[in-house]
């Protein structure tokens, strides 16, 4: 692909939230003149606007395009702008904060990659600030940035902004979300959105335009297992082409397909593409593809594609967490069709569980949900339906209700509670499913969402690893992982109880260390291991005991800070004479020659390795695993 | 960094958590190692636009019926014929309609004639009606703009299309930046932008009121830039106007009455590319419907224009 460099630097899509008047649009307004985004001639006419409605000059019109907005000075729909950073291309989307918009706020969130929450300094966290931190999670936007702004008018003092961001805080770490960098600003003044500010030297923080250039945009789900969702069936000519968007996973030529809920099966013949000419032998998620098969079985729009050995689940009732968009209530019994991927089937709403108040995230007992309401519901429908839990594969777990013409609910599913009603078909069909199966790992990554893996931490003392673990461990945690960190406390004072620091001590007791992790990932954890396990043979042999579920991090730093950083003193100790065999002091460490990451903590902080981590276990873990069953993203 | 993690910030041991409200991130830094399975080929930028393109075309052919696509003749229409061939394996299976105000340059004629059999297209002409039936209160470019709006009307009714797919963008214009990819229009033609449908995901909104029609718009999420590098990297014919001649060229095409072409010296669509990656002029700077009033382009607009 002869593409300049530019053309595929990765372009991150940014929702602006918050709530109304806490500066949405202005931060936007100000940041596109700060970066050079403004268009020649557009500070002239914001001036001119704004003087001629007799007031200071509005950085938000320029995006208040329309003129009722301007009129109001109320952002009424979303909008998206390009905005180039000598990094990156950003498109940043803004939503509107009133309540009275709130379909409109998750159609632009909707899009996104991550999001800047807004929060006035002065007000501080409002009903609505904490409506859209849930929505966000709703939508299934975890990487957020957010900007407590109006510091100007709180006098750019520390303790404001510190008192703001711990309540916010508070609230967001509740609901799952970690914010990626909390920056104090003024967007009307311009302070730190693209500079440091001077005025606020206290903050140690990145800028808000660092910290945006800091993220990275969501990748298609190639590591789950294949999702193709027929769209359409085409027969232009002799041929009879099954079109549609791969999801998730990837697909090549010879591959046995089920198409869900018939479970019709055929393989992929050919994948046909124009201009004619040789085409692809496999394709991958994000794709929109057109294939053939080599059985004539029949497929419509709303099947689902999958491989056999990881099929979605079939189910004729599933627990929703919805937003209620609709102007009039949702009520028990009620119809509506669902959508869901490209299928379009009625569905009746069994019962009302609860009605989530985001103000405190208790949950009330109702029975009907009002507008702009967040619920958990239950829906049947009268036809079975091939979906999976959001939490595993999120394209497939998210749907959207239709009433008359209107969208009136977006939502995501779980199945907790309803089993797959998959294995009762297939009994009845074939009779192929074992008890052995029934607790197989596909099972057990189904209920996790994720398949289990051991991810081998390595480095000198020192280096960081059991900092990341934790912070790692806490933060899958939160994004709903099964994960578990095994470190040098938790195992030396009882499975490794009786050994000791002699060479062959240390050799059995990372051999157990080996054996013990390889159980978890088998029982569907993600376990983590601090240790430094200076030997590369020691490390191959726990790559072995874990059969392919293993991942080697390189927690990299070098004698020379580690021993800065000596955080047990053991360093000293060393060099005193005190700890013999102590790992690059008495004794060797070796560097793994082909570590699947590398994390440089000499030269990054502790919150870059973490997301770079995040980003590996997320993105890699499961395409490394092979045969693939139900995994998570985000 | 050293420095920072010696002082005891954030590596000082693992009791230490990261503070919330204190993060260690600072300007300008490189990311952290990437993961070495990334290794899987990812797709490009265009390749990621294509393919939401061609989603959303194949939406509009499985959900929307009677369907047709407005074509300009410009670069972004061009484009988007290409990725139609390319969604439905070199057959476009619905009108194109042209919206002729007998105003175009002649060079778009002539680009029209040749296209249409070798790319073979059912195209339709639609004669627009004469500038009279426009709105009288309309700036007078603005109503020469509206007389597409009247043909497009008039297509419409005799034609009953319930879907009518064209080639906006959200970087042209603010107002089309806040259009959804499925977007409703009533009897009239008038789109309701204080009432637009949520548009979730990938989920348009194709039910429809009686009478009413959806405007389906697959390069929303496309810039200017990037129709250019695609035009490019496809090989897509475009009109010999967009490229500089003695100094001059349209970088967006329209009536010749109411179209003026920018000072550029690109004259080649990879000089067009490296004149965009530094411009700051706005796109439709040629374009004096734009610019007649605060509001013109948006009342055009709600009033049915593209």
């Amino acid at each position: 692909m002869a593409e300049s460099d530019k053309a595929s630097r990765p372009q991150l899509r940014v929702a602006v939230v918050g709530h109304v008047d806490h500066g949405k649009s202005t931060l936007i307004g100000r940041l596109l003149f700060e970066t050079g985004n403004l268009p020649e001639g557009k500070l002239k006419e914001l001036e001119t606007t704004s003087r001629r409605r007799g007031v200071p000059l509005e950085w938000s019109f320029a995006l208040d395009s329309f003129q009722a907005e301007r009129d109001q000075a109320v952002t009424i729909d979303t909008t998206q702008i390009p905005l180039r950073t000598p990094r990156r291309d950003i498109i940043i989307i803004d939503a509107p904060g009133h309540k009275e918009f709130l379909k409109n706020m998750i159609s632009g969130a909707a899009q996104a990659d991550a999001a800047v929450l807004v929060v006035d300094a002065g007000e501080g966290v409002s009903e609505q600030s904490r409506r859209h931190a849930y929505l966000l999670q709703l939508l299934g936007i975890h990487k957020v940035v957010v900007a407590i702004n109006k510091m100007d008018i709180a006098g750019y003092r520390e303790d404001r902004f510190r008192a703001v961001s711990r309540e916010l805080a508070a609230y967001l770490e509740k609901i799952g979300i970690a914010p990626y960098a909390v920056v104090p600003i003024s967007a009307r003044e311009g302070e730190n959105l693209v500079k440091p500010s001077a005025k606020m030297a206290w903050h140690d923080g990145p800028t808000l335009l660092a910290a945006l250039d800091g993220l990275m945009p969501a990748q298609p789900a190639v590591a789950l297992p294949l999702r193709l969702p027929v769209q359409d069936v085409y027969r232009f000519d002799t041929r009879r082409i099954v079109a549609g968007r791969i999801e998730s996973g990837r697909l090549k030529i010879g591959d046995a397909l089920i198409f869900s809920p018939g479970n019709q099966a055929a393989r992929v013949k050919t994948i046909e593409t124009w201009p004619p000419g040789p085409g692809p032998s496999e394709a991958e998620a994000g794709q929109s593809i057109g294939i053939t098969l080599d059985q004539p079985i029949f497929v419509e729009r709303g099947d689902l594609a999958s491989h056999e050995a990881a099929p979605p689940i079939l189910t004729h009732v599933f627990r929703a967490r919805l937003f209620w968009l609709g102007r009039g209530k949702l009520t028990q019994s009620a119809t509506y069709r669902l959508k869901l991927a490209t299928r379009n089937a009625p569905v009746t709403v069994q019962s009302v569980d609860r009605i989530i108040d985001t103000e405190n995230l208790t949950g009330a007992k109702a029975d009907a949900v009002a507008t702009n309401e967040i619920a958990e519901i239950t829906l049947r429908s009268p036809s079975l339906l091939a979906l999976d839990e959001y939490r595993a594969n999120p394209a497939l777990g998210r749907f959207v209700l239709i009433d008359g013409a209107d969208t009136v609910a977006a939502g995501i599913v779980s199945m907790e509670g309803f089993p797959d009603e998959r294995r009762a078909l297939a009994d009845s069909q074939r009779n192929l499913f074992t008890a052995e199966h029934l607790l197989g790992s596909e099972a057990r990554s189904r209920r996790n969402g994720h398949r289990g893996a051991v991810v081998w931490f390595t480095g000198l003392s020192g280096a960081g690893k059991s900092t990341l673990a934790m912070e790692v461990e806490k933060r899958l945690f939160l994004r709903g992982y099964q994960v578990y960190v095994l470190d040098g406390d938790n195992v030396r004072r009882g499975l490794n109880a009786d050994l000791g620091f002699s060479p062959d001590d240390r050799l059995e007791n990372i051999r157990r260390i080996g054996e013990a992790a390889a159980l978890f990932a088998d029982s569907g954890m993600i376990v983590i291991t601090a240790f430094i396990s200076p030997y590369i043979a020691d490390r191959e042999r726990a790559r072995q005991a874990a059969k392919g579920a293993f991942h080697e991090i390189y927690i990299k730093a070098d004698v020379a800070t580690c021993e800065t950083r000596d955080p047990k003193g053991l360093y000293k100790r060393a060099r005193a004479g005190d700890l013999p065999n102590f790992t690059g002091v008495s004794a060797p460490y070796e560097e793994p020659t082909a570590p699947e990451l590398v994390v440089d903590t000499m030269r990054h902080p502790v919150e870059d390795c973490v997301h770079a981590i995040l980003d590996y276990i997320e993105h890699a873990i499961v395409l490394k695993t092979a045969g693939a069953a139900a995994g998570k993203t985000q | 960094m050293a420095a920072q993690c010696a002082t005891g910030h954030g590596f000082a041991g693992r009791d230490t958590p990261i503070p919330f409200d204190n993060n260690v991130l600072a300007s300008s830094r490189v990311r952290t190692t990437s993961p070495k399975t990334a290794t899987v080929q990812m797709l490009s930028h265009l390749d990621e636009l294509e393919a939401r393109t061609i989603y959303i075309l194949r939406e509009a052919q499985a959900r929307v019926e009677p369907l047709c696509m407005l074509w300009s003749i410009g670069k972004d229409s061009n484009a988007l014929l290409w990725m139609a061939r390319k969604a439905f394996f070199g057959r476009v299976p619905f009108p194109v309609v042209q919206l002729d105000t007998a105003m175009e340059l002649p060079e778009v004629y002539a680009f029209r004639d040749r296209i249409v059999p070798e790319w073979g297209l059912d195209l339709h002409v639609e004669i627009c009606p004469p500038i009279e039936s426009t709105d009288p209160d309309l700036p007078p470019a603005a109503r020469a703009a509206a007389r597409k709006t009247e043909g497009l009307k008039n297509l419409i009714a005799q034609r009953g299309y319930r879907g009518i797919i064209l080639g906006i963008r959200r970087d042209e214009q603010a107002t089309r930046a806040k259009e959804r990819v499925f977007s409703p229009r009533d009897l009239n033609g008038s789109w309701d932008f204080r009432d637009q449908p949520a548009e979730l995901w990938d989920q348009y909104k194709t039910e429809l009121q009686p009478g009413a029609h959806l405007r389906i718009h697959p390069l929303l999420h496309w810039r200017e830039i990037d129709i250019w590098r695609y035009t490019k990297r496809e090989n897509i014919p475009i009109v010999p106007l967009y490229l500089a001649r003695n100094g001059k060229r349209y970088r967006s095409l329209g009536e010749k009455n109411i179209t003026f072409p920018i000072e550029s010296n690109a004259s080649t669509i990879d000089e067009i590319i490296a004149e965009l990656e530094t411009t700051t002029a706005p796109e439709r700077a040629g374009r004096s419907m734009d610019h007649e009033s605060e509001d013109a382009f948006e009342r055009l607009r709600t009033a049915g224009y593209m």
